[in-house]
């Protein structure tokens, strides 16, 4: 499958990254290639076939109501690139 | 009195045992494995982090309740390392990324906080390919991992690091990650032992999600006993992860019995077809005769779909990794670039900079077969495949108690000869990446060796929820087979 | 010369639902305090950790779709709704688009040209987003994960309605219905309902959808009626004017009293939505139905006709006790502790309502108990206490619901039945008010007033007039 700069471009925007133009090529190249290996699924009959998200048929696991969290706000923001006392900061968002 | 020598020649079960016993104390294990790193360590590079002071302290306390008369497992004040994937509280934890280069977190996994209660002592957290993806651990942002019987070779991957700790004797035993053969193939590469439990049963919690639907946590050791020893440790119901098993069939080491009579062993003809180099073919249909002398009936068959797994998996693996890794994004923990214009900007510049090439490679493919008009067409189409592979091994397992192959088409490759190719690179994982789209459990363990005299794998896969049945294969085989206690030069 | 149109208005409706712990985590949601205490690595998406479906959630989303006659979907899945923003913590928000929890409702309304069904294309469960606050003065923005993770219900309509009465008369009939099933509140205001408005136009008469657009930002259901109706003007000047509405989200600005565009269709988002693989399917058996189903609360419409049925009280006082929950419980509670239901009824949509009304105190915030207004009112059939006093009590019952015969003794206001003080009164006010008692038997029955009321003073309010009265005539009929 052709992969056209407008595909590439429109991916590493969803996917939140910034290719150079040399890392641009190679990404159209792997995905290219990529896509093309993976065309061999066509070759299976699969319409009869219901897709299989989890492989065993576990359902409802599901918690009660009870609140279990502490306080751990101070811990948490020690990761913060940027952080005030109580919040992270984030470049502005309106 | 042991020397550190001597006590690095215990496997991790037989060192539980002295320690219980008094013969020797965690401290002098503990010590003994510190002395084996600081060998090692410049020309291995399995750790990322080695907690010397943090390890000591805890092994002085485990002993003082050894001393009280407290025994909390088989394991305890037994030095284990742990695959950078797991987080441990207050201990960093980087996945081998630079995006997490700094990342501490304020919790620990289940499979590790399992293994802490069971008394076992973390000497720190090994070396892996960037967020387990990758076949060599070269890929981490920390350097690569050198496999302890070449040093010119790379020791398999994604658990690289976890596997050549192992096989350098600077661990007991460690605990890995399989997402798609990372325990099995490094297992193989480094000729340990290593186990990929079932999907489910060994809590995800606190594992940094590669495949969501596909990462299990397995234990990396010296001999099947060691493994089907900590597996017994890690796994179990935990009420965090709603994809967590919850059964009382834990008791693997129960399953440690040297006896395969009447057992129906299942040999797939068509992993032998192509791709696959010719004494690794040798070795494994070698290991299936033995089976066969042993007393199992081991019969061929085709298996069916082999070549469909890989394209299946990457397409599910790379999907659920380009959303899993969205929230590295330079706003709650890790890095963050250092200028930036605005919001999008930010997440751009930090993402680009924090991700290796073969990260950002997948998440780009994963963004893409999740996008509006190709979702069906690769992403739905991959999960349909993924059952038509779920019925193939489900009607072999109608048949056979166990399934036996190889675990990787190859032994340990040359550093460097893989990245350039990443197809060739994902070929590499046809036969162990079905056992993760299927879900059921597999062992890799030694079955001889190349003319390099590079260890080479046997994988032994079984029914859902099955681990005891591969364990009993694989302890029987390690009985009865002559030709695995070789070690790496670097053992001692 | 401008054609005639008709809005066609489709809802997309967000409940907050009350739960004590969030969807996936056991934080609590509690708001109101600092930024980030409710907070844990699940909601805020620390890597390594996981969702674990919150039960309760699921019981008030079936809950909800029962009472708007859904389908409950037996075997419901979550997905992933990925999109880079930093209210949402992991960059995709989990959701529910191919297996909802509920599909194909409808609810009853009643138009100006009578009853008609609003139906309801499905619902789903859903987490919350954090909260960005931004900050003026440094020019960034702070991120506050304390909302992240609560649950939501998302309700959306089928494009049924044709007016801004018809929407309100909708969300009304919703609000409603939900806060009877106690599963919100339901507040435009403080953000525990949400409503987006899908519009379009079309020419009277025609069949064929014109082009929608989305606005959001709307906080009361005021703004909602003002933007319907400036958005109809909008497009139709639009297409007055030959042109074509254009697909886009807008805001509203109520200060201002117009929307203007936040996103076109062009930079619409690709959710990339897939099956979450950390979550396991719910399956809804049997079983789990039919207890939510028994533990339904008894809802608007079957309450009206019960009261109007087992009460007989007026169909004004119905209407308005039942608007809100919270009065319907005082009612109810106030009649089974034997109290006469018109009676309470009075003091509901009297006193309450005044009192609300006076000490700007939101209807659902009102919560003292029914019995002790049944005691209010025993104690004024019992004569212990006056009018006057007794609506002194009632204040007091509204703001600390106190009990109003362990308040009145304490305040010492119950009338003392001691009729010997009280004729000792009586007596004295005569001898102390004689030009009083002789107007009166002039024949000046007015002059009464100031002999009752020296009584009235000196038993400092605790008596009966009207037993005042009877003496006061005895007695001067002694004379």
């Amino acid at each position: 499958m052709q992969i056209t700069d407008d595909m590439i471009k429109y991916v590493a925007e969803l996917a939140k990254l910034e290719l150079s133009d040399d890392s641009k090529e190679q990404a159209k190249k792997d995905m290219s290639d990529m896509l093309d290996y993976v065309n061999m699924l066509n070759e299976l009959d699969t319409a009869q076939v219901e897709p299989m998200s989890h492989c065993f048929p576990v359902s409802n696991v599901l918690r009660e109501d009870v609140v279990t969290n502490v306080n751990d706000r101070e811990n948490m923001l020690l990761n913060a690139p940027e952080k005030s006392e109580d919040s992270y900061i984030v470049p502005k968002t309106f | 009195m042991y020397s550190s020598k001597e006590i690095r020649s215990f496997t991790a079960v037989e060192l539980g045992r002295k320690i219980a016993d008094k013969e020797i104390t965690s401290v002098e294990a503990t010590k003994a494995y510190l002395e084996q790193i600081k060998n090692t360590e410049k020309d291995v590079n399995a750790y990322i982090t080695v907690m010397e002071e943090k390890a000591l302290e805890r092994a002085e306390f485990i002993d003082r309740k050894i001393a009280d008369g407290e025994v909390w497992s088989k394991l305890m004040g037994v030095p284990m390392a742990i695959k950078d994937v797991l987080c441990m509280k207050e201990t960093l934890t980087s996945c081998g990324s630079k995006i997490l280069g700094n990342f501490y977190p304020t919790y620990t996994s289940t499979a590790v906080q399992n293994l802490l209660d069971a008394g076992v002592v973390v000497l720190g957290k090994t070396n892996m390919d960037e967020f387990a993806m990758g076949s060599t651990t070269e890929s981490s942002y920390f350097g690569a991992t050198k496999n302890p019987w070449d040093l010119n070779r790379v020791p398999g991957g994604s658990s690289g690091g976890s596997a050549a700790a192992v096989a350098a004797n600077s661990c007991a035993a460690a605990l890995g990650t399989d997402t798609g053969g990372s325990i099995r193939q490094p297992a193989s590469f480094c000729g340990i032992t290593g186990i990929k439990p079932t999907y489910g049963r060994v809590s995800r919690y606190g594992q940094i999600a590669y495949g969501s639907s596909l990462d299990q946590i397995g234990p990396m050791a010296k001999d099947v006993t060691d493994c089907a020893a900590v597996l017994e440790i890690i796994s179990g119901h935990d009420p965090k992860d709603s994809t967590s098993a919850n059964r009382n069939d834990t008791d693997f080491t129960t399953a440690l019995q040297n006896d395969v009579s009447g057992m129906k062993i299942g040999v797939p003809k068509d992993y032998f077809l192509d791709g696959i180099d010719e004494e690794v073919k040798e070795k494994v249909l070698a290991a299936a005769e033995k089976f066969r002398e042993m007393g199992a009936e081991v019969e061929y068959f085709d298996l069916g779909m082999v070549k469909y797994a890989i394209p299946a998996y990457y397409i599910i693996a790379c999907a659920e990794a380009s959303s899993n890794l969205e929230r590295f994004d330079g706003v709650k923990y890790g890095y963050r670039t250092e200028k930036y214009t605005d919001l999008n900007n930010m997440y751009k510049k930090t993402r680009s900079e924090g991700f290796g090439d073969e990260v950002k490679r997948r998440i780009m493919l994963g963004s893409f077969v999740l996008s509006s008009g190709y979702f069906d067409a690769y992403y739905v189409k991959a999960l349909r495949v993924k059952a038509l592979i779920k019925q193939a091994f489900d009607k072999a397992f109608e048949k056979y108690d166990v399934v036996l192959g190889p675990v990787a088409p190859t032994t340990a490759l040359k550093i460097g000869e893989s990245l350039s190719d990443p197809i060739k690179m994902y070929l590499g994982d046809v036969y162990t990446v079905s056992i993760n789209l299927t879900g059921i459990p597999a062992v890799s363990l030694p079955c001889g060796y190349d003319k390099d005299g590079l260890p080479i794998g046997l994988q032994l896969m079984g029914q859902t929820f099955n681990e005891k049945a591969v364990i009993k294969a694989a302890y029987s085989f390690e009985q009865n087979f002559k030709d695995n206690s070789r070690h790496s030069p670097l053992y001692e | 010369m401008s054609k005639e149109y008709e809005a066609v208005i489709g809802l997309e409706v967000h409940v907050e639902l009350n739960t004590k712990t969030k969807i996936f985590c056991g934080c609590s949601t509690a708001f109101g305090g600092s930024p980030n205490i409710n907070v844990c690595p699940v909601c805020s998406g620390m890597p390594g950790s996981l969702p674990v479906l919150n039960r309760a959630v699921v019981d008030k989303a079936i809950s909800i779709g029962l009472a708007t006659n859904c389908n409950i979907t037996r075997n419901s899945k979550f997905d992933r709704k990925n999109y880079f923003y930093p209210d949402n913590p992991q960059n995709y928000q989990i959701s529910q688009l191919y297996y909802p929890i509920c599909r194909d409702g409808k609810i009853e309304i009643e138009t100006e040209n009578g009853k008609k069904f609003v139906r309801i294309h499905e619902m789903h469960m859903e987490e919350d987003a954090g909260k960005l606050i931004h900050n003026a003065f440094t020019g960034e923005t702070y991120v506050d994960f304390n909302r992240s993770g609560v649950p939501l219900v998302e309700i959306v309509s089928e494009p049924d309605m044709r007016s801004a009465d018809e929407v309100l008369a909708y969300l009304d009939k919703l609000r409603l219905t939900i806060q009877y099933l106690g599963a919100s509140d339901c507040k435009l205001n403080e953000g525990s309902m949400r409503v987006d408005v899908n519009m379009s136009l079309r020419e009277k008469g025609t069949e064929k959808f014109g082009t929608r657009t989305e606005t959001k930002n709307l906080n009361s259901f005021k703004a909602i009626k003002r933007c319907i109706e400036n958005e109809f003007e909008r497009q139709a000047d639009i297409l007055d004017a030959g042109d074509k509405v254009v697909q886009e989200t807008r805001r509203w600005d109520d200060d201002k009293g117009y929307s203007y565009t936040m996103r076109s269709k062009e930079d619409a988002q690709d959710y990339r939505y897939f099956p979450d693989p950390d979550l396991v399917p719910l399956i809804i058996d049997d079983e789990w139905l039919e207890r939510i189903k028994s533990n339904q609360p008894e809802l608007r419409d079957e309450k009206k006709e019960r009261y109007a049925r087992e009460y007989g009280i007026p169909e004004y006082d119905i209407g308005l006790i039942t608007e809100y929950k919270e009065l319907a419980d005082i009612f109810e509670d106030g009649v089974n502790e034997g109290a006469d239901p018109k009676k309470v009824s009075n003091w509901i949509i009297g006193e309450t309502l005044r009192l609300s009304k006076d000490t700007d105190k939101d209807i659902t915030e009102i919560s003292f108990s029914g019995k002790h207004l049944a005691s209010l009112i025993k104690l004024l059939d019992e004569k212990k206490i006056n009018n006057t006093i007794a609506k002194q009590v009632f204040e007091h019952i509204f703001n600390e619901d106190v009990d109003p015969v362990e308040y009145a003794e304490k305040n010492n206001l119950i009338i003392k039945t001691d009729s010997g003080a009280l004729a000792e009164t009586v007596k004295k006010a005569i001898e102390a008010n004689p030009k009083a008692v002789a107007d009166m038997k002039a024949g000046k029955k007015k002059a009464m007033g100031a002999i009752v009321g020296f009584v009235m003073k000196e038993m400092k309010g605790k008596c009966d007039p009207a037993e005042v009265n009877k003496l006061v005539m005895a007695e001067i009929a002694k004379l």
